[in-house]
């Protein structure tokens, strides 16, 4: 294989402009360092007028918005999904994984649910708590001073709690609740059930000049165009070009493989740039690898030296393995004293204005580590579906279902916001059986090996799944609705979803003191080089019951730090 | 089905029978696809464009069965002073939607086609022709699920499918919104549920929640903390 080289050389060339990889290249370009950023897909800023999709009316797409375009629909800021035309993975026989790919700058943070969540002091010591796993080498006094930076440079509404496990921070105001999530509050406290306002990166308030503050069209998916919510390009990468950073950023460009000399050091990244097909090579003394945890285990994988004969980074054998997702369930109920509702605008933030952390104490029940739920509902805008069996539920109340006439039309308008719908999200258990690998018989379209994906969900998992669907089907009660649907059961796996699902898969270059027992150290770098770091959620030993990206920020600027550090003191 | 396969099945000639260019000349043709182009233009991908313009120069069904499609639609929902389905664009949506999405196309041509042969044998009229009884007579049988003859069931889904189809393109349109009484998606500040209708469903913001609450007047201040976390802005 032929590859050009690039002219320039950087100090650090960063995989991927997610979270883990902009909050990286801010860090490292304002500390002065010349850095290069690779990303696989093309560039993307959410005040294009050419790519965005906010605002726009379910009308404007010939399709109404039904995602046979882009997986979560028409609208929707992630290009990419669950499949990629040229570039599949595969899954061992009896066992199953979603990937999910965002190939854009920015990638996964231009449509993320914005929830915010830091982790708390028993999240990162879950061994010692129950024995299970293995917890941080690091606790939560290293990730909170960086916890308040990512709080008040990025911004996230919520309220002060004191619960010990859901840490408060630098909070902006939150919206009042929906009334549909009055009514779950309701319902929700009378089962025992913690309610309290959400934590999400979307600006309620001003927090500096150079970005807008939310006006509420709900649309947070489609990434916001005055900047008003969190990701990675319009909060960083494009912050830290206009303060002078010097940012070398390659779009379209996909790492084949992190290169190293004759000792085995890194030297920098080959690429493929996907418009002409021709390989590159970039030279910097730093990478930082921030593809995702499954593509930065697998360019690791695929990085193949006399010095490194198992992949960079992976004398433990460990890359790939502990791969975990967040656990998923849901219910959705019919609450008739929500129907016939007056219509008025109900959009709000791009998200639930309320959720419930977890409340309970795993000493007294039957499985390991927790979950907190997620409510929806509201008087939204109709997309793609919206009106399918529109009076089924005039089942409830003996009334024909189907027909046709003027009569569906007033249905339709009867049931509008009477619906609710909620979704567990909880913590699944790192095990080693669990992970992703190089397919040896596969090839993507420009030639680079595949994963393969093992994963199989455990008994601590289905337990979990079959708790949230008990509690989804209490709340829903106590509000005075009505679950719909069969309740899930163990021929159904409680109705957990599919591994990877969730798209909280984080895990596969393990962060621990023990380089055998762990691929990098807790500063991120790889123990068995002293060049190479890894950012996004790949080194989390565990991922608790929260959303990851506010914890991949926070470790990204803490290693960014370190780096900048490590550079004054000529290490590299 | 995602993007890919629905290329795929018009590349690999499964369907492709029925994905004839439409009869006009090339630059009327043209023409009507920037036309739609423009009309559809909300933040595409250079090859969503080129997926999306594809199927937009494509046709599915016929004349006749555009037509049994616009008369069911108006019959599945009346049209009345808040907007009727061609207004909303229904059978457009429902002609893109089956070359979308590849699965629609064997039931609904299927579908039409029987209902069409029962109107022959009824009424010795093709279904167009029928009037409001007759099509009452042809589609009474096959739209209710729970009630359906046996010989009839593949029809019935047909309907619900339709129905579906039908709703969902009038409520997702300019007229239909308007219809629904949806009034978002616009530039506003949340303030909370409307007071008359928070007592109507005797509800109240808990008055221990109240200091977290955004004041709408102060949104504009940069938000600034003591170093407890407390807003002071």
């Amino acid at each position: 294989m032929y590859i050009l080289k690039e002219k320039k050389e950087y100090d650090v060339v960063i995989v991927g402009s997610g979270a883990g990889g902009g909050m990286a290249t801010k860090v490292l370009s304002e500390a002065g360092l010349k850095v290069a950023v690779v990303e696989a897909g093309p560039h993307f800023d959410p005040a294009n007028p050419e790519q965005m999709t906010q605002m726009k009316q379910p009308y404007h797409s010939p399709r109404r918005g039904a995602n046979t375009s882009r997986a979560f629909g028409d609208f929707d800021m992630a290009y990419g999904g669950w499949d990629i035309e040229g570039e599949p993975y595969t899954r061992a026989e009896g066992t199953d994984f979603d990937w999910f790919r965002s190939r854009m700058l920015g990638g996964r943070t231009n449509h993320w649910g914005r929830i915010s969540l830091r982790f708390g002091p028993l999240d990162f010591k879950s061994k010692s708590r129950d024995g299970i796993g293995e917890d941080w080498p690091i606790g939560y006094e290293d990730v909170k001073p960086y916890y308040d930076k990512v709080d008040k440079l990025i911004g996230v509404f919520g309220s002060k709690e004191n619960i010990y496990n859901e840490p408060d921070g630098f909070f902006l105001p939150v919206p009042k609740p929906r009334l549909h999530e009055l009514y779950y509050k309701k319902g929700a406290e009378k089962a025992g059930v913690k309610v309290m306002p959400s934590r999400m990166s979307i600006l309620t308030k001003r927090i500096n000049q150079e970005r807008g503050v939310c006006f509420y069209c709900n649309q947070c998916s489609r990434s916001c165009q005055v900047y008003a919510d969190f990701s990675a390009g319009s909060c960083l990468i494009f912050p830290a070009q206009k303060s002078g950073g010097q940012i070398a950023l390659y779009t379209d460009s996909m790492v084949r493989e992190v290169t190293v000399d004759g000792n085995g050091k890194a030297t920098g990244v080959n690429y493929i740039d996907k418009k002409s097909g021709l390989d590159y090579s970039i030279k910097a003394k730093v990478v930082v690898m921030a593809a995702s945890s499954c593509s930065t285990a697998r360019i690791l994988l695929n990085s193949k030296s006399a010095s490194h004969p198992n992949g960079l980074g992976n004398s433990s054998g460990l890359i790939g393995k502990y791969l975990h997702d967040s656990t998923g369930g849901g219910r959705m109920g019919f609450v008739p004293n929500l129907m016939n509702r007056k219509t008025y605008n109900e959009d709000g933030v791009g998200g639930m204005h309320l959720y419930s952390p977890w409340w309970l104490d795993n000493k007294k029940l039957d499985f390991a580590r927790g979950y907190h739920i997620e409510v929806w509902g509201g008087l939204g805008a109709p997309s793609y579906g919206f009106g399918f069996n529109p009076n089924d539920l005039n089942s409830f109340f003996g009334k024909p279902v189907g027909g046709y006439g003027e009569f569906l039309r007033q249905d339709v308008k009867k049931y509008y916001g009477s619906l609710i719908g909620m979704d567990g999200r909880g913590e699944s258990i790192a095990r080693k059986e669990n992970y992703c690998e190089i397919d040896p018989n596969r090839k993507d379209q420009w030639g680079i090996p595949v994963l393969r994906f093992n994963y199989k969900w455990s008994d601590e998992e289905l337990k979990q799944a079959k708790h949230m669907q008990n509690t989804f089907e209490e709340i829903i009660t106590n509000m005075g609705g009505i679950p719909l649907g069969e309740k899930p059961g163990r021929d159904k796996n409680y109705g957990l979803q599919t591994p990877g699902r969730i798209i909280h898969e984080v895990g596969t270059t393990r962060m621990g003191d023990d380089p055998k027992k762990s691929v990098v150290n807790p500063f991120e770098k790889l123990h068995d080089l002293d060049n190479v770091f890894v950012v996004d959620a790949g080194p989390f030993v565990s991922q608790a019951d929260k959303n990851p990206t506010w914890t991949i920020l926070a470790l990204s600027w803490r290693t960014s730090d370190y780096i900048v550090d490590q550079f004054k003191q000529q290490n590299f | 089905m995602n993007r890919r396969d629905s290329i795929k099945y018009i590349a690999t000639g499964t369907l492709a029978s029925g994905l004839l260019f439409s009869g006009c000349d090339w630059a009327e043709k043209k023409e009507a696809v920037v036309k739609s182009l423009w009309k559809y233009k909300y933040g595409r991908t250079p090859s969503e464009i080129e997926h999306d313009n594809l199927l937009l120069s494509q046709k599915f069904f016929s004349q006749e069965e555009m037509e049994m499609i616009t008369q069911l639609g108006h019959f599945i929902l009346p049209r009345n002073e808040a907007g009727n389905i061609e207004e909303a664009e229904v059978p457009e949506f429902i002609e893109f939607m089956a070359k979308d999405f590849p699965e629609f196309q064997k039931p609904l041509r299927e579908g039409l086609t029987a209902i069409n042969e029962r109107a022959q044998l009824q009424f010795n009229l093709s279904f167009v022709k029928t009037d409001d009884k007759q099509k009452k007579l042809l589609i009474d049988p096959i739209a209710y699920p729970d009630a359906v003859a046996e010989a009839l069931l593949e029809q019935s889904e047909f309907f619900t499918l339709m129905r579906n189809l039908v709703l969902t393109g009038y409520f997702t349109s300019e007229v239909g919104l308007k219809d629904l009484g949806y009034q978002g998606n616009q530039p506003n500040v949340w303030d909370g549920v409307p007071e008359d209708i928070l007592r109507e469903h005797q509800m109240e913001y808990d008055p221990k929640w109240t200091s977290n609450f955004l004041d709408v007047d102060k949104r504009n201040d940069v938000a600034q903390w003591d170093g407890d976390g407390n807003l002071i802005t």
